[in-house]
Formats: structure tokens, C-alpha cells, sequence
């Protein structure tokens, strides 16, 4: 174990060296390049076996991925913006076939017009595609999230996505612990054969034509292992705790216990949201925060009993035209008590701790749902 | 013996004649073959769950990505055998225009694959439409404007031979061994190794389930699908074309049914003038 000072993306890169893998296509896209351009570093160096393989788009490494995994490989790729869009196919290939493959996805608004900032637009796209996905909000977690995302993928062979906030998570600097590898190793073994995978013993068909009368229990056994990743996700959390000494909850909840105002928020917002949770405190209004790890899949948890009797102000960095903020329909979908969506944030705008106590005090106010577009300065 | 790497039984039309390129090309591949087959008339010939057709692993993809799949198995094979060969199978539609800027990255990489597109000159498995490997002045269901194809067939293998890859070959289902001889050559190839196969479909081609074999003599030796290969930078032909069968080929498709005198001698022009092109680099070729 070691102290190190790295900057987001090249955390994930860290991570990944640490995690035996066999195979990475890449294909740059701001602001996700440093992470590729670090895993290149590190093969030219010889500090991972992996194969390191550039393709010509994101589509073709979403497919290599595909091809790799069913040919038994631990893969990682990583991608942004416009390149999961494109992806997008593919992504529903990967799990409907069942592969625990891992990309790290640094959050990046959507063109036109063309913006590389932070806006989760492409990842909440990507919400139905099968994708377990894991929202992160600082160094230490990425890390540990991409290990453990391994460990998660393959035993309910579905693939993860580990989310990181673009320029805010992957191009700031911070300091965090580096385990050792022979740990890892202990937590993450290497990885088993999968059972329906390419064998020359037994050739199969795979991905072949399923009418009406097979689709189905298809699609119900992807459900099924949806089911079962909300327990293993809490095993793994209790297992990471055992080895590393970190324990992460489902949720991560701050000043939560007397509050009456409930900040509900993802990624780096988090962080920025329990700054001004402290400040608020100081003009005596409540306010607790709760951070949503998983938007797929969404746990319930005990969620409904956490919130009762609470004001629920959710900040979404993202927007589903014609619905709302992505994330407050989702806990509307399972709470009773007042929800307030805010919109803010999107295509990089910043929302510092001061734009979040207005958005606390403004909801106080008026009690309605609105976008948030000030800008601080 | 009739070597293929086929089970009994399949899901293709009568006198489908990229079955019959299956049955004699996968005789072929080394017994360590995984095939990858994009969107096309084999994602149904395949055979439905829980039947397989072929006795080797086949891997099905999106359309437009097989190469790239075949890049991802390649390397994770790679690290277990050294008598791998991954074989992309890919219909018309995929090779020429959704599917080719992954079949040119993958030839870019330079790894060991062999592409093999049967080519039946349209979207035959979503019902006859215009793919750009569809020849001038055939009928499809996406033709609206004069009801047949304006445009030229696109020349699929010069622009995988434009990638400096080893071997690259035509081939027909009509001259097996020729066939069958280009397969083993291709997937015995270093690097990369690309064979277009003309492989009529009777449905969408509009003729009888029994002339397949005999179209695709017809459209081998009328020069209308030149039969050649490249090997080592050298053109060689392997049959010479008798242009003046080629109003015979032409004249037993529907396909072709609004041709008349003048738009036959065009394409006798355009034949004529493709094989020359060939010619030309053959005689380079021996020069060399």
C-alpha cells in the first residue's frame, strides 16, 4: 500500500494495471484520452501483458471487447460523449451476451453544439442497455470501483460501466492509496472460463437467430441477474471492507440523521453538496445529503424508510426532454414524499457549494421543480 | 469426399448459393476456426437456437462490426494457440457498405484473419435491396427511380488489396477446386487474406433454383465477376473471359429484365473495360 497523487483518469489507469487484464481496444476521445494514453505508457513500459490494440471507432472497440470477452479475455476499454453514443449497439451486444466487460466512461455533454464538458447526458442514455452503472465522486473510489467492478462483472456476468464526472473527476489531482498487487490478487482472482463462451471442444452457435418462442427467457435471465447484482454488490462491498479496510455503502449519506432538507445528487456534486450542506447548517436549515451510486441498478434498498418524512431536492446534471431530471424520477418512482427536481450543471456549467445553498433556498422558497442556470463567479 | 464443416440440414432457400460457398470454402479452415458472421442471409442459415449449421464455434454480430469482433477473438486466442484462425463470414450489404470501415481497420492492424464476403449483389436476406455491390441497371425493391440500379458496382477486393495485404482472391461456387484452392491458400495467409465469392441468390436474382451453378459459370467466364487473385503484389487471372457470353447471363435474370440493346452495351463497356484495368496489372505482374 501506497500514498500517491494522480489525477482522475490516470487513477483508472492505475486501477487497471492492478487488474489482469488481457485486452484493451482503445480509440481516443476528449476528455477521456489521458486514461488511454496512460495504459499506453504502461505497455511501452512493460508494466502490463495486456494486448493494446487501436481500433478505427468506438463501435469496432465495443466489438472487440465483445469478441475478446467471448474468446474468454479479461477486456477494459474507456470511452465519452459522442463515442458511447456510438457505441450504443454494442453495448446491448455485450450484455446480451452476457460479458463481464468493464469501461470506465468519463461523463461528456452531448453536440450539437459541440461541448466536451461535464453533462451525464451519455451515460443516461445508456440506461437500458443493460449496463450495471456505477456513478463515482472522487479518486479513492474510482479505483476501488473499477476493481471492484471486475469482481461484480464476472460473477453475474453482466458488464459495468464505472463513471467518472468529466474535468471535475478526470483531470483534477488528488491523493489516494495504491494497494498492493498481491492483495488485488486475493480479491480478485484470476478469471474463470465463461460456461458459454468460444471452445474448440464444444463449437457453438453463439448469438444465433432466437425467435419468439426462446427471446424472452432471455431477457428474464438478464433481469434476473439484475436482481441478484443488489446482493452481490453488498458482498463485494463487505469483502472489499475485509481486505483493503474501505467500506462503501450503497449509498453514501452526510448530515443525514437530523436533517430536514435531503440533497439528493451523483458524481462530483456530492462533494460539492456536503460543503453546502456545513453552510446552510450555519443558518440553521437542516440539510442532509445522499449520494446515488447506481442508476442501473436502481436499489431500493431501504431508501423508502431514509427518506420518509423528508424535503427531497435532487439535483440532476443531465435531463430527459419531455420527463424530467433523470435521477428525481427515478426516486419519485419509489418515494412518497416531496420530491424537487433541479436541473444544473449541464455541459460543464459549474455548480459550486454557493449555486447549491441558492438551489436549497430557492426550493424552500417556492416549492417547485426549475433549472438551475446561474452562473457564479 | 465432400470436405465441409457443415452439419446436415440448414435454413437457406433452394439453390442458395452462399450455402453451397459455405459448404465447399469451411472444408478449408484449420480445425481451430471460429467463423464471425455479421447481419446476413447466414444469421438465418446459421440455423435458429438451438441448431448450428456449422460444426466449428460461429460468433453472430451486429452488422457493421465483424472484423472488429474478429480482432477482439483474435487476441484472446492468441495468448492459448498458435493454430487459431478467426474467419469472418459477411454477406454483400456488410462488406461493401455498412461493415467496410471495420473490415479496413482490421486489414490496417495487419492480423491474422481471413475475410470472405459471398456476394449476392443486394440485401437478399431483408428482402432484395440495393447494396452498393449491386451491378448497374439491376431491379431491387430500393430502386424507385427507373426501377433499376443508375450506379456502378463498387470494386470491394482492389480496396482490400489497397491495404497491402497478402492474398486476396475471387472465386465462384462453379470452379470448386479453384474455390476450395483460394480458401486454403487464404487462411494459411500471414497476415490478412480477403476472398470475395460470388454466391447468386435465385430468390432475389430472379432465376431457377437449379441454374445457380450455372449463373455463377456464366457471370465467371462472361468476365460480368472476373475470376483472379493476388498474391505476393502479383495479379493473376484465372480464367479468361468470352465477353460475347454475356448477353446470355444477363438475359436469364429477372434482375436484369429492363435491360435493352443499348444499356447491354454499356455494360459490356464497363466489363470490358474492368477486365483491362486487371489486364493490365496481370501483365505487370509477370513483367515484375
Amino acid at each position: 500500500m501506497k500514498k500517491e497523487v494522480l489525477k482522475g483518469n490516470y487513477v483508472v489507469a492505475y486501477a487497471v494495471k492492478q487488474s489482469d487484464i488481457d485486452f484493451i481496444p482503445v480509440y481516443p476521445i476528449t476528455p477521456q484520452t489521458s486514461i488511454i494514453e496512460k495504459l499506453a505508457d504502461f505497455k511501452a513500459k512493460n508494466e502490463i501483458k495486456a494486448d493494446y490494440v487501436p481500433m478505427e471507432s468506438e463501435h469496432s472497440v465495443m466489438a472487440a471487447c465483445i469478441g475478446a470477452s467471448l474468446a474468454n479475455a479479461r477486456v477494459f476499454t474507456a470511452t465519452s460523449g459522442q463515442g458511447l453514443l456510438y457505441m450504443h449497439e454494442l453495448l446491448h451486444w455485450a450484455s446480451g451476451s452476457r460479458l463481464p466487460i468493464v469501461m470506465s466512461v468519463v461523463n461528456r455533454a452531448v453536440a450539437p453544439g459541440w461541448n466536451i464538458w461535464m453533462d451525464q447526458s451519455d451515460t443516461i442514455s445508456q440506461r437500458d442497455t443493460g449496463w450495471i452503472q456505477i456513478y463515482t465522486s472522487n479518486h479513492q473510489e474510482v479505483y476501488d470501483h473499477i476493481i471492484m467492478a471486475y469482481k461484480l462483472a464476472e460473477k453475474i456476468n453482466l458488464p459495468v460501466m464505472v463513471i467518472l464526472d468529466a474535468f471535475f473527476l478526470s483531470h483534477t489531482i488528488s491523493d489516494l492509496i495504491i494497494e498492493d498487487d498481491e492483495k488485488i490478487k486475493k480479491f480478485l482472482p484470476p478469471k474463470k472460463d465463461l460456461p458459454f463462451g468460444i471452445d474448440f471442444n464444444n463449437p457453438r452457435s453463439i448469438g444465433s437467430l432466437s425467435d419468439p418462442s426462446n427471446y424472452m427467457e432471455f431477457r428474464k435471465k438478464i433481469a434476473d441477474a439484475f436482481i441478484e447484482a443488489e446482493s452481490e454488490i453488498e458482498k463485494i462491498y463487505d469483502e472489499f471492507n475485509i481486505i483493503f479496510n474501505r467500506k462503501y455503502e450503497v449509498y453514501e449519506k452526510y448530515m443525514d440523521h437530523d436533517a430536514d432538507y435531503i440533497i439528493v445528487t451523483t458524481g462530483t456534486l456530492f462533494e460539492n453538496s456536503m460543503l453546502a450542506a456545513d453552510s446552510l447548517r450555519k443558518s440553521g436549515i437542516k440539510t442532509g445529503v445522499l449520494k446515488v451510486r447506481f442508476l442501473r441498478p436502481f436499489i431500493k434498498n431501504n431508501l423508502r424508510n431514509f427518506l420518509k418524512g423528508k424535503k427531497v431536492i435532487v439535483i440532476d446534471r443531465n435531463y430527459s426532454f419531455g420527463k424530467g431530471g433523470v435521477f428525481a424520477e427515478e426516486l419519485r418512482s419509489i418515494i412518497n414524499e416531496d420530491v424537487y427536481s433541479v436541473i444544473a450543471g449541464l455541459g460543464g456549467r459549474d455548480v459550486p457549494p454557493k449555486t447549491i445553498e441558492q438551489i436549497v433556498i430557492k426550493v424552500i422558497k417556492e416549492k417547485k421543480d426549475f433549472w438551475e442556470t446561474n452562473i457564479y463567479v | 469426399m465432400y470436405e465441409t464443416k457443415m452439419n446436415k440440414g440448414h435454413l437457406a432457400c433452394a439453390g442458395c448459393g452462399a450455402t453451397i460457398a459455405m459448404g465447399l470454402a469451411s472444408g478449408k479452415f484449420p480445425e481451430k476456426s471460429v467463423v464471425v458472421i455479421p447481419a446476413s442471409c447466414w444469421s438465418v442459415i446459421g440455423g435458429p437456437l438451438p441448431y448450428r449449421t456449422l460444426n466449428i464455434p460461429s460468433v453472430h454480430t451486429a452488422f457493421a462490426c465483424a472484423p472488429a469482433v474478429a480482432t477482439g477473438i483474435y487476441y484472446a486466442l492468441a495468448k492459448k494457440y498458435k493454430d487459431h484462425r478467426v474467419i469472418v463470414w459477411a454477406g454483400d450489404g456488410s462488406s461493401f457498405d455498412i461493415g467496410l470501415q471495420s473490415l479496413s481497420g482490421a486489414l490496417e492492424r495487419g492480423i491474422p484473419f481471413t475475410y470472405i464476403c459471398y456476394d449476392n449483389e443486394a440485401y437478399m436476406n431483408t428482402g432484395i435491396q440495393r447494396s452498393s455491390a449491386t451491378p448497374l441497371y439491376t431491379i431491387t425493391t430500393t430502386t424507385p427511380e427507373n426501377a433499376f440500379k443508375k450506379e456502378n458496382k463498387k470494386n470491394f477486393l482492389e480496396i482490400a488489396i489497397a491495404h497491402n495485404i497478402e492474398y486476396a482472391a475471387t472465386a465462384t461456387i462453379a470452379f470448386p477446386d479453384d474455390l476450395k484452392k483460394k480458401v486454403e491458400k487464404a487462411v494459411s495467409t500471414k497476415g490478412p487474406s480477403v476472398i470475395h465469392i460470388f454466391s447468386p441468390c435465385p430468390t432475389g436474382q430472379g432465376f431457377k433454383e437449379m441454374e445457380s451453378v450455372k449463373i455463377s459459370r456464366l457471370a465467371g467466364i462472361s468476365g460480368f465477376f472476373p475470376i483472379y487473385e493476388y498474391e505476393n503484389e502479383k495479379y493473376k487471372i484465372n480464367i479468361e473471359p468470352d465477353f460475347s457470353r454475356l448477353k446470355e447471363y444477363i438475359t436469364m435474370q429477372k434482375r436484369f429484365a429492363s435491360i435493352d440493346d443499348e444499356s447491354l452495351k454499356k455494360i459490356e463497356k464497363i466489363v470490358i473495360q474492368n477486365f483491362n484495368r486487371l489486364k493490365k496489372k496481370s501483365l505487370l505482374s509477370l513483367n515484375n
